[in-house]
């Protein structure tokens, strides 16, 4: 599997996803700057978190409109699985890929630590091999990600298994604890908590290693 | 020509920053203060002398960028 992951200046966890993609994949991923305006065929883009541009305006703003991002959308509505995680998911936000908005978290407060949350769907290419409701444990980092959508959107999402993870706790002030959403096609999957940090025991534990492995089996 | 936009949140959506300021002049004993909502103000300096066409670009400016229409409003003042 061949995968690329989308670098911004102040993306932090791009390393984080190139490790966890070539232990997973055991193929390196290309490294793509935000200024490029196109790339190899790959099979799998990520856009990892970070505070890019500084989350100036609104976070993930700037970079929704880049160069690069004009041919990410264009894969993405193609179908090629493209996966955000933190900064990622707030950018495919601010594209309109995802619908919604992450906000300032309710209290305030960055929140940074392990968290529980539950598997909503397994009928996804991002989540097959968890199981059905199944909890997992994975890291949040982030100050901006209490997730907002209109009351309509929210009942689509629910009613149409988008909605791929959901805290078990109220961590952010996110809407029905909405934690991860897939667009309609279900190529695409934005998500605040970082699986790419959970990929074996000597990170404290391997939940995240599963969602790759899902991905790894639709893809091979 | 100037263009000054304010770039406020929908109602309805939650405001935790214009909160945490309401709690703030109320513990400082500014009473009277029924609910405070924070926004942005941005300020262009346009090469455009046309009004109309200068409203269109900004409108536009707005509706790609500069606010997010999913959870927030905008108005604009030419000068």
């Amino acid at each position: 599997m061949k995968s690329a992951v989308i670098v911004f200046p102040g993306s932090n966890c791009d390393r984080d996803m190139a490790v966890a993609l070539e232990k997973i994949t055991g193929t390196k991923p290309l490294m793509v700057w935000h200024q490029e305006y196109d790339f190899d065929t790959v099979d799998f883009i990520a856009l990892p978190g970070g505070f890019s541009y500084g989350d100036y305006l609104r976070c993930g703003a700037m970079s929704a409109r880049s160069h690069i991002m004009k041919e990410v959308i264009k894969r993405a509505n193609d179908g090629v699985p493209t996966f955000g995680v933190c900064n990622g998911f707030q950018i495919l936000t601010e594209t309109g890929i995802l619908p919604g908005a992450l906000m300032r978290n309710a209290n305030l407060h960055f929140v940074c630590k392990d968290v529980k949350m539950t598997v909503e769907t397994t009928d996804s290419m991002f989540t097959n091999a968890y199981g059905a409701g199944q909890e997992i444990t994975i890291p949040v980092a982030h100050h901006d990600g209490n997730y907002f959508a209109d009351a309509d959107t929210l009942d689509r999402l629910e009613g149409e298994g988008q909605v791929a993870f959901k805290y078990a706790d109220d961590i952010n002030g996110a809407q029905r604890r909405i934690a991860g959403i897939l667009n309609g096609k279900g190529n695409v999957l934005g998500m605040m908590p970082h699986p790419e940090r959970m990929i074996e025991p000597a990170l404290g534990g391997s939940d995240g290693r599963v969602l790759f492995e899902s991905v790894m089996n639709k893809l091979g | 020509m100037k263009a000054r936009i304010h770039v406020t949140l929908k109602n309805g959506v939650l405001d935790p920053q214009g909160k945490a300021i309401e709690h703030a002049l109320g513990n400082m004993g500014f009473d009277g203060v029924n609910e405070a909502r924070q926004g942005k103000f941005i300020e262009l300096e346009l090469n455009e002398t046309d009004r109309p066409k200068a409203e269109a670009a900004v409108d536009e400016m707005c509706r790609k960028l500069l606010a997010n229409t999913v959870i927030e409003n905008y108005s604009i003042e030419l000068e």
